[in-house]
């Protein structure tokens, strides 16, 4: 689960992570509150950035973000975004919608870091990740100058030290104060993210301004939705506008379904099976529109919602049905899909292969059904003839 | 003598009493696996299946000497119930839980490092040795004892492989499924070694998919060490950056995991990679002649 900008950085005040001054806003109304009330302190002089809270990167680039000492600019600028879709690269081509805006008090900028943590799973440890090369795409500057990207991992035994800290300080030529404040944040960083079931945490930039003080300028959390169920709070913080409907709908049933590009809708049993479903869809000419996982289990109901999921995208010309029988016999399974298809009265023409268990007594189940059902004979017959109805 | 189980391995399971605990052992019973008992606290002194329920592991094994346990707990009991075992003295722990916590299974790992025990999953079908022994979720059915080892990140991947192989009347030596998490108890070079070393495999089938190094750091495994053919195949290669696939491990992020970088570097350490999940049974056959 993601969190907003705004959500992280209130989790890094808690941890004593050193951030700029910053208000929330979500109407017009309350932005001009807010403004009011910086009119009346000294921060008015200052320069101020107001940046919409979506769930993407490349905010900046997509005039999501503004930088301004003109408080109407700001009004304007939220006025504009409030309501409206963002689209970054990183977005599909609708956007985000920008539901909040973050107004915050702008740094003196005078060097850029990164520091990140993530769980490395080839050292099976948290793995804390600082960079000189602050406010760039960490990912290139790893995968181009690896030398600039300083690693260190944390033992769960012992949790972060100090003296980690301070070695991460060292290899990003800090000096003086700062290697103290810098590991200050490393070790708020660490526990933040072990407390919370953190998957991924950045800060970037994290900026050196000039009055010799690091702060947290961008923030970004991903946590671990396995471990959501321990952290009630956090999970209030949810923001399903940002997520795609029919993947949040899908979660709430325990089916795991991600949209895709195509027209051939997918219903397969494990997660394993549903992407070679995907792969050999795209080897025989067709494009798949999603991935599903019916998970364990294939009953006529759970079958019913994930028709009802794929048909909500109206690219799909037809469905491929995908069920290994290990355990549940096929005969149940044929029986179960034939139920379904009557129920939400399908109207695109689907293709079932069913293998294990009585596969051959529910071949001649779905066969003689009368519906616009075909029936394959193996996984390869089932994607020539998917591709083929598909066009 | 197969790798890790045999006929007379004696198996207690974790989560005896619960639904899944309860279906999967009588369906492992009537495959034949020597479950000698349960642990369910509070029901201790109990009997279920006809077998003695116990509080906890040690005295299961206790009484039992049970050398291997399988665990279907819930999620937030996975780590408990993992360390109890390794606690216990259990040499093999198949942990069939989806849904663990991934900082929970750092904690694990650490305490596994401390012993010799071995961690099959989590979030895996488990492992099964043909007419011998079966622990875990797998259809019993469709397996034949034969040469093939096989190991996988998914399971209904690894019934396919199975199926494939029996189907062309090979057969298998044994099935590891090691699960889908992006912090397994067991990756693919730990199995990878047992096998090349097992007298019963003499070739190896190697289910991936996306999303992390494990493929990579298998493969070079493989060019160093495994002199037994290896026939692979990758899941995912449609799969969009920077989404989960079904499994917790299953993501292509920051363009690292993905399927066209495992099959290169498989290839390169000479594992037949093949397209396609219906190329296995073929791929294997031309090996054999």
């Amino acid at each position: 689960m993601n969190l907003h900008e705004y959500q992280s950085k209130l989790l890094f005040k808690n941890y004593g992570l050193p951030i700029p001054t910053n208000y929330v806003c979500q109407s017009v109304d309350e932005i001009k509150e807010i403004l009011a009330e910086i009119s009346t302190q000294s921060l008015i002089n200052k320069k101020w950035v107001a940046k919409c809270q979506v769930h993407a990167g490349g905010r900046g680039k997509a005039g999501g973000v503004i930088c301004t000492d003109n408080l109407n600019q700001i009004q304007q600028f939220a006025e504009h975004w409030l309501g409206q879709r963002l689209i970054t690269y990183q977005t599909d081509n609708k956007g985000q919608p920008v539901n909040k805006i973050l107004i915050e008090q702008a740094s003196q900028i005078l060097n850029e870091f990164y520091l990140g943590a993530v769980i490395d799973r080839a050292l099976q440890r948290v793995v804390i990740i600082a960079s000189t090369e602050g406010g760039m795409d960490i990912e290139s500057v790893a995968e181009n100058t690896p030398e600039l990207i300083h690693t260190m991992p944390i033992d769960p035994l012992t949790g972060p030290c100090a003296y980690q800290g301070r070695e991460l300080a060292f290899k990003l030529g800090l000096q003086g104060k700062l290697i103290n404040q810098f590991t200050k944040i490393f070790m708020g960083l660490a526990k933040l993210f072990i407390e919370n079931d953190v998957s991924l945490a950045e800060i970037n930039p994290l900026v050196l301004t000039e009055n010799e003080e690091l702060v947290c300028v961008d923030a970004k959390i991903v946590l671990d939705d396995n471990a959501l169920y321990r952290h009630a709070e956090l999970s209030q913080l949810r923001d399903i506008t940002q997520e795609d409907e029919r993947e949040s709908i899908a979660t709430k049933q325990g089916i795991s379904y991600v949209s895709l590009n195509g027209n051939i809708g997918c219903m397969v049993n494990g997660a394993g099976l549903a992407m070679a479903t995907m792969d050999i869809i795209k080897l025989y000419g067709g494009e798949p529109a999603n991935f599903l996982d019916v998970g364990g289990g294939t009953t006529k109901e759970r079958v019913c919602e994930a028709f009802k999921l794929i048909l909500s995208d109206n690219h799909v010309k037809a469905i491929l049905v995908n069920i290994f029988g290990g355990i549940v016999r096929c005969d149940l399974i044929a029986d179960g899909i034939i139920a379904a298809i009557q129920e939400i009265d399908l109207n695109v023409p689907v293709v079932v292969r069913l293998e294990g268990n009585n596969a051959e007594i529910a071949r001649e189940i779905l066969a003689n059904s009368q519906l616009n059902i075909i029936s394959a004979e193996s996984l390869a017959d089932a994607a020539q003839k998917i591709s083929a109805v598909a066009v | 003598m197969s790798i890790l189980i045999n006929q007379d391995t004696k198996v207690i399971c974790q989560g005896f009493t619960g639904s899944q605990g309860t279906f999967h052992s009588q369906q492992a019973l009537d495959y034949g696996t020597k479950i000698v008992g349960g642990v369910t606290p509070g029901k201790g002194g109990t009997t279920h299946l006809g077998l003695p329920v116990f509080n906890t592991v040690k005295e299961a094994v206790q009484a039992t000497g049970a050398t291997a346990s399988v665990i279907y707990v819930p999620a937030a009991f996975g780590r408990d119930s993992i360390l109890e075992a390794l606690d216990a003295g259990i040499k093999l722990i198949v942990c069939i839980t989806e849904g663990i916590p991934t900082l929970d299974m750092l904690f694990v790992k650490e305490k596994l490092k401390q012993t010799d025990s071995i961690l099959i999953g989590p979030n895996c079908p488990g492992i099964i040795v043909p007419n011998q022994c079966k622990i875990g979720i797998m259809p019993g059915h469709i397996h034949l004892p034969g040469k093939v080892g096989i190991i996988s990140r998914s399971g209904t991947l690894t019934y396919e492989a199975v199926k494939q192989t029996t189907d062309i009347g090979v057969g298998q030596s044994v099935c590891v499924g090691i699960g889908g998490d992006p912090i397994p108890g067991s990756d693919f070079i730990t199995i990878l070694s047992l096998l090349e070393n097992d007298p019963e495999t003499e070739l190896i089938v190697m289910i991936g998919e996306i999303g992390g190094m494990a493929e990579e750091a298998a493969a070079e495994y493989i060019r160093q060490y495994v002199s037994k053919p290896v026939v692979s195949y990758i899941a995912g290669v449609t799969a969009p950056s920077g989404k989960r696939m079904g499994h917790a491990g299953a993501i292509i992020s920051g363009g690292k995991g993905t399927a066209a970088a495992k099959t290169k570097a498989l290839q390169e350490a000479g594992v037949i990679v093949v397209p396609s999940l219906i190329e296995i049974g073929n791929a294997i056959k031309k090996i054999i002649n």
